[in-house]
């Protein structure tokens, strides 16, 4: 197992990398997104709510393979991308729903006389939502955001189908070339659970001190 | 438009059918398997056995957060080299039933850590042992409280079973391929297709797991 690392270190750092990349970049753009269709859900117009939630329902019923190879191999007809720019789209699109029913739960657990008080003082909904809804929301879903962050970096393994370069496909390479699929595969989870573990038991952490 | 429709031929729409049976089968089976061993490590893990509940929590702590592409990987190609050569459908099976026995087992740990406390105090004080608290007062209870995160982690399951196309599960994700593979102009309308099929089966069961969530909340 040792051996392998050493002679494909390189090989593994890289896809760690491009991993982690994708991962971060993935977050950004469905914090935004999974923000925005939150609340789009819950403003007062019946005609937007339908629309983020048909968005929200879509993304979480069809598989993160299935919306990946849309991009990678339909969209790229139209418009040319790679397999990691497909790959980080379907990523974001696919946890953006997520992000948005984790963070509309937090907009609705905030106390409703803050919104009473905000809006009695003046402030119009947008103000109210920005300044003082949003912020509390966002304390409460740290826990679970932090879990769908461990979901993203899992998920993004689908790179492994579209050439994406990642760690997964890395190993994939690796183990094909070396035949050694049992240390390649258990460096390949180790790097994995190098995020993912430890980020998990902080966010057990922060839950059980909310709770 | 004509050219769209032509992709929906009969062979064509019954080879995904085909597909989605095999997604159901698969996924049936795995949730049935990792709901019981599932179960079993939620309940070893709560109990708090000396040495044995601490590596039961730390190995389901691992599956859960490894990347179930890796472990389909493991079982597949991997597990030739300890002499175990499973065939596709069993390593499907396998690789999924590890993965989410390993989710549910978590589901089942705080389904258990909802339960008041009140009811395990009051059935030991009247003689139960604490096996029989578990399975006559606390499980039951808790698997109520349960239902909705069950049926959110059995539309995981089916999605998650599109990665099975990795290792040529025939499923439905893997038929579609199939299809397209051989005429270009059907990407769009089998793409279109397996995506109402997964949406259809998958919103439906979350539409039951609301329900028993609402019921839940009335009776509770």
């Amino acid at each position: 197992m040792i051996n392998i690392l050493t002679t494909h270190w390189s090989d593994f750092v890289h896809g760690f990398g491009i991993t982690l990349l994708s991962s971060i970049i993935a977050l950004i753009i469905s914090m935004i997104l999974g923000t925005g269709f939150a609340i789009l859900e819950i403003v007062p117009n019946k005609l937007v709510n339908t629309i983020a939630h048909i968005y929200i329902q879509i993304f979480r019923n069809i598989p993160l393979l299935v919306v990946t190879m849309f991009f990678y191999v339909v969209v790229t007809q139209f418009v040319k991308m790679s397999g990691l720019v497909a790959g980080t789209i379907g990523l974001a699109l696919y946890t953006s729903a997520f992000i948005a029913e984790t963070v509309r739960a937090g907009i609705l657990a905030v106390d409703k006389g803050q919104t009473e008080g905000a809006r009695a003082n003046g402030l119009t909904y947008w103000q109210t939502m920005r300044i003082i809804v949003l912020p509390q929301a966002f304390k409460i879903v740290i826990p679970p955001l932090g879990n769908q962050f461990i979901n993203l970096v899992k998920n993004s393994s689908i790179l492994a189908f579209v050439a994406g370069f990642d760690l997964m496909y890395q190993g994939n390479e690796i183990a094909s070339t070396t035949f050694d699929t049992i240390d390649t595969y258990v460096v390949v989870g180790l790097f994995y659970l190098v995020i993912t573990l430890p980020l998990s038991y902080y966010m057990r952490y922060l839950e059980n001190k909310l709770a | 438009m004509q050219e769209f429709l032509n992709a929906y031929t009969s062979i064509n729409l019954i080879f995904l059918l085909k597909g989605l049976w095999i997604t159901i089968e698969v996924s049936l089976i795995s949730g049935a398997l990792s709901f019981v061993i599932g179960s079993f490590l939620g309940v070893i893990r709560y109990a708090k056995f000396p040495v044995i509940s601490m590596v039961v929590g730390f190995i389901v702590d691992i599956l859960r957060n490894l990347p179930l592409l890796l472990i389909i990987f493991f079982t597949y190609f991997g597990l030739p080299n300890f002499g175990i050569r499973l065939n596709i459908m069993t390593s499907a099976i396998a690789a999924l039933t590890v993965f989410e026995a390993a989710m549910i087992a978590e589901i089942v740990r705080s389904g258990i850590i909802s339960v008041p406390i009140g009811q395990t105090e009051g059935a030991r004080a009247n003689g139960l042992t604490g096996a029989q608290t578990m399975w006559h007062i606390i499980l039951p209870q808790a698997y109520k409280r349960m239902i909705p995160p069950l049926v959110s982690q059995l539309i995981s399951l089916i999605k998650d079973t599109s990665l099975a196309t990795i290792i040529v599960l025939p499923e439905l994700t893997y038929h579609a391929q199939i299809i397209y593979g051989q005429n270009n102009s059907y990407m769009i309308p089998m793409f279109l297709a397996i995506a109402v099929m997964y949406f259809i089966v998958n919103y439906c069961l979350s539409l039951v797991g609301t329900w028993f969530g609402r019921r839940g909340n009335k009776t509770a």
